[in-house]
């Protein structure tokens, strides 16, 4: 937070120095986007909008540029309009989460659990991550802190035959929700993305009733690869939408702005601590703010 | 491909331009302007850009244009010698301690790959007729511990715990002194990941670092890094002086910007290359080969080279 305020007033005392709108204002209003890893292209859509409201509106002073320019991201944040609630209605729901390597899934798992078995949702945890090491310990903690059920096999076994296994015990327990942790895999591993686009099926076709959220994972302080990563993940396992982590340092992840335009999936969570109560509901306000 | 595309459009910005004479202001403003917008998109931030490019004009501009190249060919081979130079020419390596053990400490951010790296490093320095011991002080995530020992299990390095009760100053002590008594030449201590604002945090690395006097101080950082990398390199630098970069998960198609990022604002070496999940993974960093990368332009620089 303190990081944030910081932040602002610079922008507000930069505004204040600038007798007139000029070029120069809109370069160093650039500059803030692309620091915040907007990237190139989404920047330069921005500004340009943002020029033209400036003329059209006839605005002079320039502290007010700062007003549209949030409008603006905001406008491009909520062109995507689809709920950002998670999707886990009707009963039975599963969710599988996926993601590049260490961004945050099997953390963000064990908050959503905790979250979900709070609202009286019955929860159960699949340990789809059988290769890194220690990983199926790492979500037998996160599940006993969230106080819910896990399905695990062995280190090395195979993946689908966890998820098979989940589904079959959630049916069999009559859980609300099933969520399914994956192994971290860079999205230009072909046989990784193979193996994820079986466990994405044996989901279709074991659990066709079930209401379906498949949650990419991505890291705050990732640049312009994030979009690539989308890209490859959406095309393999149909992304329903995505989770923001370590927002509570100092990288902005200006990235899902593209981000969610590109694939026209919304930011639905945000991590802000290696907690189990940090995860936020996205508020593209808040995410704003935090930007500019 | 983004890749081909900065060679492309230098090409047509330059190319009516025939291959004779002097670069002029002009031709390396158009280019500059393409190689700005290039190194952007691969997550250079845009300090270092802004910098990198003003170096650069000044050393084009009124160059002459080699009888081999297009002035596009010229400008991008200036681009790369000067990224090459900027990355740090050759190789570098880990250095070692007059008096054993060699105490190798790694830090970073969350999840940046700091236990795979410790478990590689051990492996490699193991193949040099070393005898590491891993030391687990992380007693903050959740299976930290249990993710080194089947580390150290898989390279067959021993790996001294104290459990998460205890302090991760004491434990790097006690590592430490268990290496010197069983004879352990290296000693690398694996540290909870931490933002570079996290005070305490932080304050427990300098800690260790008083407490066990490392030789070499490895920040971790993730090769997807955004814009962000120069803000955390900077910081553990000032807080730790850290001796060396190890950049993971290059096996990735990011482009890799922050690798520039971080040697332009540190001045350290990058080290390491983590190239995989699996224990061998790891390469010696080459700068030159990064510079390539970062510019997206591989084929086009070997054709530079060869004329
Ligand atoms: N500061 C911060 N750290 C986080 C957040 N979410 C996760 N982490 C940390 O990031 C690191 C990696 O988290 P994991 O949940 O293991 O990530 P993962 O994606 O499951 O990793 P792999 O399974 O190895 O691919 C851990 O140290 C977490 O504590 C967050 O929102 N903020
Ligand atoms: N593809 C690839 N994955 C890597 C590389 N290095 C590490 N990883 C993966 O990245 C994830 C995080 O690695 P860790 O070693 O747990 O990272 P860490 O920095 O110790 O994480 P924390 O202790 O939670 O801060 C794991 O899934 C590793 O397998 C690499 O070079 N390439
Ligand atoms: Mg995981
Ligand atoms: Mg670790």
């Amino acid at each position: 937070a303190k990081t944030r305020k910081g932040m602002t007033d610079k922008i507000d005392s930069m505004l204040k120095s600038y007798g007139k709108i000029d070029e120069e204002l809109f370069d160093e209003l650039e500059e803030i986007l692309i620091t915040s890893d907007v990237g190139v292209e989404t920047t330069m859509e921005i500004i340009d909008n943002l020029k033209t409201n400036v003329k059209e509106n006839k605005i002079k002073d320039p502290i007010d540029v700062k007003k549209y320019l949030k409008q603006e991201i905001k406008d491009t944040l909520n062109k995507v309009d689809v709920d950002r609630k998670l999707k886990i209605e009707p009963s039975p729901a599963i969710m599988l989460v996926v993601g590049v390597n260490g961004v945050g899934k099997t953390t963000t798992i064990g908050k959503m659990a905790c979250n979900l078995r709070k609202d009286g949702k019955k929860v159960l945890i699949a340990a789809g991550d059988t290769f890194r090491a220690a990983a199926i310990e790492q979500l037998e903690e996160w599940a006993n802190r969230a106080n819910v059920d896990i399905v695990a096999h062995s280190e090395g076994s195979d993946p689908a035959a966890v998820i098979y296994d989940g589904i079959q015990a959630a049916k069999a327990r009559k859980c609300d929700v099933l969520i399914c942790d994956t192994a971290g895999r860079l999205h230009n591993k072909k046989n990784l993305m193979n193996e994820l686009n079986k466990i994405f099926r044996v989901v279709e076709k074991e659990y066709p009733e079930a209401t379906k959220e498949v949650l990419l994972v991505v890291d705050a302080t990732t640049g312009q690869n994030a979009i690539l990563q989308a890209k490859v993940f959406k095309e393999v396992c149909d992304i329903t939408g995505i989770v923001l982590t370590k927002l509570d340092g100092t990288a902005k992840g200006g990235v899902v702005i593209a981000l969610q335009s590109e694939l026209n999936v919304p930011v639905k969570l945000v991590g802000v601590g290696e907690g189990i109560d940090d995860l936020q509901n996205f508020d593209p306000e808040s995410f704003v703010e935090a930007i500019i | 491909m983004v890749f081909e595309s900065l060679s492309e459009k230098l090409q047509n910005a330059l190319g009516k331009l025939k291959g004779k004479g002097k670069l002029t202001e002009k031709d390396v403003d158009i280019a500059m302007r393409e190689v700005k917008l290039a190194l952007l998109e691969a997550d250079v931030n845009f300090k270092v850009v802004k910098k990198f490019i003003n170096d650069v004009k000044e050393r084009a501009v009124g160059s002459e244009v080699m009888e081999s190249l297009t002035p596009g060919q010229q400008v991008i081979k200036i681009v790369n010698e000067e990224l090459t130079k900027l990355m740090g020419e050759s190789e570098s390596k880990l250095e070692f301690s007059s008096n054993p053990p060699t105490v190798i400490l790694m830090c970073g951010l969350q999840g940046a790959g700091k236990t795979t790296t410790a478990g590689k490093l051990a492996l490699l320095l193991k193949k040099q007729n070393k005898r590491p011991l891993l030391v687990a002080c992380d007693v903050y995530r959740p299976a930290a511990i249990k993710q080194l020992e089947v580390v150290g299990e898989r390279v067959s390095v021993p790996v001294f715990t104290m459990g998460d009760k205890n302090d991760p100053v004491d434990i790097a002590k006690a590592g430490v002194e268990h290496g010197k008594k069983n004879g352990n030449d290296i000693v690398i201590i694996d540290t909870a990941g931490r933002l570079h604002i996290d005070e305490n945090l932080m304050e427990e690395l300098q800690n260790i670092k008083e407490a066990v006097n490392p030789r070499e101080i490895l920040l971790v950082v993730d090769s997807m890094t955004g814009q962000d990398a120069v803000t955390v390199a900077e910081t553990f630098n000032e807080k730790l002086d850290i001796t060396g970069v190890v950049l993971t998960k290059l096996d990735g198609d990011a482009r890799g910007g922050a690798a520039l990022s971080i040697r332009a604002v540190t001045e350290k070496p990058i080290k390491f290359a983590g190239m995989g999940e699996k224990m061998e993974q790891l390469e010696p960093f080459h700068p030159d080969r990064m510079a390539s990368r970062i510019l997206g332009m591989g084929d086009v620089l070997s054709l530079i080279e060869k004329a």
